[in-house]
């Protein structure tokens, strides 16, 4: 077990181009559950390939258990990784396939046998399976012996690369919380790299986002949720996603649509000491209360100081326990998505009112996209 | 063709102009075109094949007749003659063709390695330097090739088959074996890096059980074109290593009939390499789609 230290790491494929991964600092505590998480060509399976040593660094360097490992072939660095493919050896039994890292550290049969049979009932993997070839199991089944392969090693961290993305919805669902179980339960340091954000927020005890090579964030999921440092953050993490909208300011906060939103006086603060006369405001959807448009909303709003918005409802996307409203609002045609009770949600066609706490709007710099105090 | 084998299309035709029997006939016969030609082509390369073994077994007298004589009384003469003097033709030609093809594949593998899945610097030219040994024709180098034999020694020796053999079949081979490695999935090999095995365990343990078909296709090829190697065999040996074509050719007499004799020794020159084509018939069909198989 040991922590690991990603210190200026920096990865340039080809000159010319911009770096894959951009001086990545990145602090990795020991028997934590890390996720990178990011869209395609953010870096994140670079980075990991960084970590595994799989991919050479251009600057900085990588320490696993405050070690330097950056010139360190990845077999000594005592790391295991589960590949998004599985990477199973064909032509081996499962149990080979597990076994084949000790063999390659000559343990002795006896033992390595041990070894694989505790992995394999730990992943609750058949003793039958394991004198089976790859090609004879499950998807399911070819990815615990993937996982397999790794525990068998005992490593000080786990490195694993999408390893759910080639399962069907269901059990990806099911084994996502079984490999965050399990490493609880090994408590061996995990750095997971994954594009679904629903999968890093449901895993991970940090989450690291990036974007083009850059840290964006990393923090605790909930924080990541609460408090995204920059636009990125805030419409990549939740889904569905915030609604983001470029509005001009006024004097008591930001115009949108034909109603004024009422915005907190520190980001109202510092939107005058930035100089700005328009910023981007983002709104979860579950933010947006949904109430059929009536004349005693008007009257409420008064009450609690929360602002609202009208619009006509143009798709409902029926989730079982809600219901997402696609909600269109007047003068530019803006659409936003709020989240409604899923048993009787409005219909299309309808028109509703969307009221909002000002406390619950973030904001953000039009061009820098980092957050508005707030 | 191609509408034909695209149900979609069909169906969507067959739909607009409400004809599904004509459709289907249509469909049919030109399966049975195709079929035809199948069979045509494949009949046209067997004949040959399928009258020297008929003449094998006829007595020289109904050999060389014409029209051809279907009715005759076979006669296995003609064997008796040729395996009374094929013994040391034989054990040439498998030493030369067995030893060579082992020498391919030991010295292809690393080569076909260094060209693909560790590109040395340079690769391409590499690459390209092996094929450019093939494209010298074969007479144009016999001269300097009796010389060097001469000198060495080792004219009338099966070393110099063996080598040359070798020298013969190896771009083919690191071609060949190269773009079955190019297949491995490159996940599998960084698993194994990752695994801790080494250079040779990698190839041993991890490539060479996914590239095997391959090496069976790439060895058949070898032995093919060494077990019919004529030019080399001809100009460079006499009796210490004859090898099968030239008994071959020993079979014709300088006068008199020879054909049923001749197809004799050919039937019996060619057995070996069908033997061999048979038992790595599976593993051939999987060796040349090697790359179709996930």
């Amino acid at each position: 077990m040991a922590n690991v230290r990603y210190v200026s790491a920096t990865r340039v494929f080809g000159k010319g181009m911009p770096a894959a991964v951009d001086g990545l600092d990145l602090d990795i505590n020991d028997g934590e559950f890390m996720v990178l998480v990011g869209p395609s060509g953010s870096g994140k399976t670079t980075a990991l390939r960084m970590l595994a040593g799989l991919e050479p660094l251009d600057g900085g360097r990588v320490e696993i258990g405050d070690r330097d490992v950056t010139f360190v072939p990845p077999k000594d660095r005592d790391i295991a990784m589960v590949f998004q493919n599985y990477a199973l050896y064909p032509q081996k039994t499962v149990a080979e396939n597990m076994g084949f890292a000790l063999k390659m550290q000559g343990v002795h049969r006896t033992e390595r046998d041990r070894r694989v049979r505790e992995a394999a009932k730990l992943l609750d993997l058949d003793e039958q399976l394991l004198g089976r070839k790859p090609k004879q199991l499950s998807g399911g089944q070819r990815q615990r012996v993937a996982m397999g392969r790794a525990i068998v090693r005992e490593p000080k961290v786990f490195l694993m690369d999408e390893p759910l993305s080639n399962l069907d919805a269901k059990l990806r669902v099911q084994t996502r919380s079984q490999i965050a179980e399990l490493q609880r339960r090994l408590g061996i340091t995990t750095v997971y790299v994954t594009h679904d954000q629903v999968e890093a927020m449901t895993m991970g005890n940090r989450v690291a986002v990036l974007s083009g090579g850059q840290l964006q964030q990393c923090a605790t999921p909930r924080e990541l949720y609460d408090n995204p440092v920059n636009q990125f953050v805030a419409g990549f993490i939740g889904s569905p996603a915030m609604n983001l909208r470029t509005v001009p300011l006024t004097d008591g906060g930001a115009r949108l649509a034909d109603r004024v939103l009422p915005l907190p006086p520190a980001i109202r603060t510092a939107a005058r000491e930035a100089g700005l006369s328009e910023l981007v405001i983002g709104m979860r959807p579950e933010h947006l209360h949904v109430t059929a448009a009536s004349p005693q909303a008007d009257a409420a709003r008064d009450l609690d100081g929360s602002a609202e918005l009208t619009g006509e409802v143009i798709l409902v996307e029926e989730l079982g326990a809600d219901a997402l409203l696609h909600v269109r609002l007047p003068e530019g045609g803006n659409q936003v998505v709020a989240r409604a009770e899923g048993r009787k949600p409005p219909t299309p066609g309808q028109a509703v009112t969307l009221r909002i706490q000002p406390d619950d709007v973030f904001a953000f710099h039009p061009v820098t996209g980092a957050r508005l105090a707030g | 063709m191609i509408a034909i084998r695209d149900p979609g299309l069909r169906a969507g035709r067959a739909g607009r102009t409400r004809e599904p029997t004509r459709q289907l006939l249509r469909d049919v016969s030109g399966r049975i075109g195709w079929a035809v030609l199948a069979w045509a082509v494949a009949l046209a390369f067997f004949l040959p094949v399928a009258w020297m073994v008929l003449t094998a077994f006829k007595p020289e007298s109904a050999a060389e007749t014409w029209p051809p004589q279907f009715t005759f009384s076979p006669t296995l003469s003609q064997f008796q003659l040729v395996f009374s003097g094929w013994g040391p033709y034989l054990t040439h030609s498998v030493i030369a063709t067995v030893v060579s093809t082992i020498l391919v594949l030991a010295l292809g593998v690393p080569a076909a390695y260094a060209l693909s899945l560790q590109p040395i610097k340079r690769w391409r030219d590499g690459l390209f330097f092996f094929i450019s040994t093939k494209m010298l024709p074969i007479v144009a180098a016999i001269g300097p090739l009796y010389v060097i034999a001469l000198k060495t020694h080792l004219l009338d020796s099966i070393w110099v088959l063996i080598i040359l053999y070798t020298a013969m079949n190896l771009p083919l081979a690191v071609w060949m074996i190269r773009s079955f490695m190019l297949e491995v999935p490159g996940e599998l090999l960084e698993a194994a890096r990752l695994d801790g095995a080494g250079r040779i365990r990698e190839i041993r343990e991890v490539i060479l059980p996914i590239v095997s078909p391959g090496l069976v296709s790439t060895a058949l090829i070898c032995v093919i074109f060494a077990w019919n190697e004529l030019f080399l065999a001809l100009n460079l040996t006499v009796t210490n290593a004859a090898t099968m074509p030239m008994f071959l050719i020993s079979s014709v007499p300088q006068e008199g009939l020879f054909i049923a004799h001749l197809c004799a020794a050919a039937t019996v020159a060619s057995v070996p390499v069908i033997i061999a084509g048979w038992i790595a018939q599976r593993s051939l069909v999987r060796g040349l789609s090697l790359g179709a198989i996930k």
